[in-house]
């Protein structure tokens, strides 16, 4: 219950300041340093794809970065947001109360995203949240100071359910992680389906970190649909995928879709059961040079290589320092402001741009776990399909409902 | 006398507390100190275990942050709705299980109380895993801003003395006695001409009530209401910080809050050993350590006296 | 609603069935001679899975020599590392609470519940590690006609029936099991006989330990092994344990079977409750039979 407060005692001082907002000079760095919260999934259903691995590139970033900015030093703090939006947000509020953080990365699981974005609004500092999916990040609950880092629920479906709807796969079941996650990339997912000429035949809730999915997949088995959309993520998709396995649904002639996953769920997974699946991803770490070096290294220290969302992370946090750097300042509005007009241009991103929204639009990739026959090392597990332009996977600025936008 | 000397330090403490410590932080002590003197009525008082009061505090945090962000209730209103919510719940929870004893009556508090999680879970209005996010602290009376974290801070600490004072009152009551009494001996407690079952009722109803109040507290000083607050985990939570502070003493359970609290808090580093910590200390509390810190602290005193 | 998907989601029930019913007779077994409840019931059988996985996959690594446990052994092993430590904290901790309230009882067993739970939360993932040593001789799938099911489920629900008769039958129907049952009845009177009823309450509560511990290698290669495994499923087994009363041994099976089953449906019928209608039903039991189904009123 306490889990969440780690630090004790605060300056009478301090504690009557607290009421207000921490206001930092224009010029100069508050507190003297910059300071950079990692708050994830460090325990459950999502700690392979962020979790230590994300408070690894933060620091990645940073040494690349020289290790200070405007002569001051960089710190990282980190903490396990639980999957529990309550944890998060209160973890959060104590982090910026207290230990004057300055910008709070990852953020894995959209209920604990919107719940720290909501708090940051407030509190007017800036999140990058590099782990969670929903689109309400950017679209209804979307902040000026809320960025969007990685993917969303809009981009996942372009790629993966046109593709399937192609193939043939017209009717869709799909069992879906039940919360904000879930139901964006299930609405997301659906709608996509029906714009292509399909169906959507039914839908099953399943609860966050579900062990036995054997009941849920058997109702979409009978359900007569031609493809069960896997709405749900990290640990959870793995499961479901293994346990179809076990019942035999895909040799039964159904197919499933990941919507969402990462390559670290294929590495656990083994191409045995997932050569074939196709998903959409905004990183392939063995695609260039470039990637593949970083990646290397990040392995060297993780012992597994880089998800979209760690690879994410270093991307995020390098360009906040760089628009740190570039401002003068760490206070909010100014940074935010550099982060607008910047082009983002890394290892992870090419060319992209942070919308008024929040959204950082840059290109995905379709792509498919290759044959056993064709993987020629532990982790070369993915074939690039094809490129989703930055246009087609994020929702336009002309159809955007955030209020920040019109 | 020992009492009138521990309320006055509760007092200065309380009213101090923000000066040294993040406010934030102490009002969560302060709706968890409440919780575990509502459990400790039960408990204490009336020998009953309840292994569901989690129901109760996190069931009120539902109620208040959904009228006051939905329906625009002010915050003391919002308290108040979820604190009557409670009222009621814990009438039917209360009806229920004490229709069987001692381990039974654990196992059945626990089985409703996980009614009450799932249907958290999975009702459209309590947001489901996502919890009921961004409620407004509002204003007080209309005029006194609650966004202000120290004067949020004594509209807390007000409240907690308002539950004590209540809870104090009962226990010291002839209602008390009976029930100390009902739980030194219930045969005969009855063969006195006592309603047993309607005593022990009204003590469970007035111990969800203000654990109810505790949380509802709890969802307006954090602006959030979650499954968290309503898992079997919180309500073994408030078991043990009663069982570290000394069942059945009056200030007890206040220590024992604070205590776990603070060590949890500090503690938060080592991660999952925190709950091997606590579980190793309730197995210490439960084997030698059966009076708690107060109850140890009093006994001491009144030796001294003898 | 086809007959078929039906049978199938009545067959996942039985699946779990056999889960509550083993453990809530080791529950059973335990209060009947104890007067206790063991709330660490979940966590041993969360401790049964654990050893299992850690005897497959890791003891290698841990002890940097080459020893693999594989399932069958584990079947054996587990049971009776996790009986003995039904008798360590039976001998060492319970057998001084037995004087008090019996509430005691229950609040030490929810303490050592938190303590083995944080142990396995430092070091294994909260969301659960898959048990790869499922044996290849069960890996297969049988055609049942309306399904297909994997070899493993339909082999851990024999398994674990046969357990749960075997048990009711020794208990009920051998002479060491009436000296048991004499032992629930009268302990002063048995000891008088020259029974040694201490030795025998401890080697009860190994026994049921041991039962927890077996339930949790058979679910391992099924559920993925997670610290929470035995949580969430204790409370239910709590709500069947009060449904079917402590009456008897069979109760405790039979109540165990039927909810398993009662859940199952659910999931056809009305999914959203599939959570909450074991609870449910305790609460209609709680209000017109108090005592539970097979309990006896006291």
């Amino acid at each position: 219950m306490f889990k969440h407060w780690k630090q004790g005692l605060v300056s009478a001082v301090a504690t009557a300041s607290l009421a207000l907002p921490l206001l930092a000079s224009a010029e100069g760095l508050s507190d003297d340093k910059v300071k950079i919260g990692v708050l994830s999934d460090m325990s459950g259903v999502y700690k392979s794809l962020e979790g230590p691995g994300a408070v690894v590139a933060a620091k990645m970033a940073i040494e690349d970065f020289g290790g200070e900015v405007m002569g001051k030093a960089i710190e990282v703090i980190s903490a396990d947001h639980q999957n529990k939006p309550d944890i998060g947000a209160s973890t959060a509020r104590e982090w910026i109360d207290t230990k004057g953080v300055d910008m709070i990365t990852a953020l894995d699981n959209s209920s604990v995203g919107l719940s720290v974005q909501g708090l940051a609004k407030d509190k007017k500092i800036i999140t990058m949240n590099t782990g969670a999916g929903s689109t309400a990040l950017t679209e209804e609950q979307c902040s000026p100071y809320g960025i969007h880092y990685v993917y969303d629920t809009h981009a996942l479906p372009v790629g993966t359910a046109t593709a399937m709807v192609k193939n043939g796969g017209k009717k869709w079941f799909f069992i879906t992680a039940d919360y904000a996650f879930g139901h964006s990339l299930r609405d997301n997912t659906g709608d996509v389906v029906k714009s292509m000429g399909g169906e959507v035949v039914g839908n099953v809730n399943a609860p966050l970190s579900t062990n036995d999915f054997s009941s849920y997949l058997l109702q979409a088995q009978s359900s007569g649909a031609d493809v069960i959309g896997l709405a749900n993520a990290g640990q959870d998709t793995v499961n479901a995928i293994k346990q179809a396995n076990q019942f035999r649904i895909v040799q039964s002639g159904q197919k499933l879709a990941g919507m969402l996953v990462f390559i670290t769920d294929v590495h656990s997974m083994g191409l045995e059961i997932a050569q074939g699946l196709q998903f959409t991803t905004a990183f392939v770490w063995n695609q260039n040079e470039e990637t593949k070096a970083w990646s290397d290294r990040f392995n060297k220290i993780h012992g597994a290589m880089p998800t979209m969302v760690q690879a994410g992370v270093y991307s995020a946090v390098t360009n906040y320092l760089k628009a740190v750097k570039e401002a003068g300042t760490d206070e909010t509005e100014a940074v935010r402001a550099k982060l607008g007009e910047m082009t983002l241009n890394d290892m992870f991103v090419k060319g992209g741009k942070i919308a008024p929204n929040g959204s950082m639009l840059h290109d995905m990739y379709l792509v498919e776990a290759k044959k056993p026959s064709e993987s020629e090392s532990e982790w070369d597990l993915l074939r690039v399909i094809s490129k989703i332009p930055a246009d087609q996977a994020y929702i336009s600025m002309e159809e955007s409902k955030c209020s920040l936008v019109n | 006398m020992t009492n009138r000397i521990l309320f006055m330090l509760m007092l200065i403490g309380g009213l101090t507390a923000p000066l040294f410590a993040y406010p934030v932080f102490v009002m969560d002590l302060l709706c968890f100190a409440l919780f575990a003197c509502a459990f400790n009525l039960l408990l204490g008082y009336a020998g009953l275990l309840s292994f569901g009061h989690a129901a109760f505090f996190g069931g009120a945090a539902y109620i208040t942050g959904y009228v006051t962000k939905e329906w625009g209730f002010s915050p003391l209103l919002g308290i108040l709705a979820g604190t009557g919510f409670t009222l009621v719940l814990g009438g039917i929870f209360g009806f229920l299980a004490i229709r069987r004893q001692g381990i039974y009556f654990a196992m059945v508090t626990l089985a409703l109380a996980q009614i009450v999680y799932f249907l958290a879970l999975q009702m459209p209005f309590t947001g489901g895993e996502n919890g009921l996010q961004g409620i407004p602290r509002g204003e007080l009376f209309g005029f006194i801003d609650l966004n202000h974290s120290l004067t949020m801070y004594y509209f807390v600490f007000t409240i907690f003395l308002i539950g004590f004072g209540i809870i104090y009152r009962t226990i010291h009551s002839p209602f008390g006695e009976v029930l100390q009494a009902i739980r030194e001996n219930e045969s005969r407690a009855l063969s006195l001409g006592y309603d047993v079952e309607r005593f022990k009722l009204l003590a469970f109803v007035i111990s969800a009530t203000l654990a109810g109040l505790a949380g509802a507290t709890k969802a307006i000083v954090f602006q959030f209401a979650a499954l968290t607050n309503a898992h079997w985990q919180t309500s073994g939570e408030v078991i043990l910080m009663t069982l570290v502070g000394g069942l059945g003493t009056v200030f007890g359970p206040v220590v024992g809050a604070i205590t776990v609290g603070a060590l949890s808090h500090e503690l938060s580093a080592f991660g999952s050993w925190v709950q091997v910590i606590l579980g190793t200390i309730f197995v210490v509390c439960v084997m030698v350590f059966r009076r708690g810190i107060v109850g140890e602290v009093l006994r001491l005193v009144n030796r001294k006296k003898d | 609603m086809s007959i078929q998907v039906i049978l199938a989601q009545a067959l996942l029930g039985l699946n779990v069935g056999v889960f509550y019913a083993m453990l809530s007779l080791g529950l059973a077994v335990i209060f009947g001679l104890l007067n206790i409840i063991n709330f660490a019931h979940g966590a041993m059988y969360m401790l049964g899975a654990f050893i299992a996985l850690i005897g497959y996959s890791f003891l290698e690594k841990w002890l940097g020599v080459s020893i693999q446990i594989g399932f069958w052994a584990s079947l054996v092993i587990v049971p009776l590392l996790v009986g003995l430590l039904g008798v360590l904290i039976e001998r060492f901790l319970l057998r001084r609470l037995y004087e008090l309230d019996h509430i005691y009882g229950l609040l030490l067993t929810f303490g050592i519940t938190l303590i083995l739970q944080g142990l396995f939360s430092n070091y294994f993932n909260v969301s659960g590690t898959p048990y790869p040593g499922q044996p290849e001789s069960l890996s297969g799938v049988v055609n049942l006609g309306f399904m297909y099911f994997p070899t493993y489920r339909l082999f851990a629900i024999v398994v674990s029936l046969i357990v749960c008769f075997a048990t009711w039958f020794f208990i009920e129907h051998t002479k060491l099991g009436s000296r048991l049952r004499a032992g629930v009845e009268n302990p002063d009177l048995t000891q008088a006989f020259g029974l040694n009823v201490p030795l025998m309450v401890t080697l009860t509560f190994a026994f049921g330990a041991g039962l927890a511990g077996l339930a949790g290698v058979l679910a391992a290669p099924i559920y993925s092994v997670s610290p929470l495994m035995g949580a969430d499923l204790i409370i239910v087994v709590f709500a069947v344990v009060v449904i079917g009363g402590m009456g008897s041994i069979m109760g405790a099976i039979l109540s165990g079977l039927a909810l398993g089953l009662i859940e199952g449906l659910t999931k056809v019928f009305y999914p959203p409750a599939a959570s909450t209608v074991i609870f449910f039903l305790m609460v209609l039991v709680l209000l017109f039979r108090p005592a539970g189904l097979f309990g006896k009123e006291k």
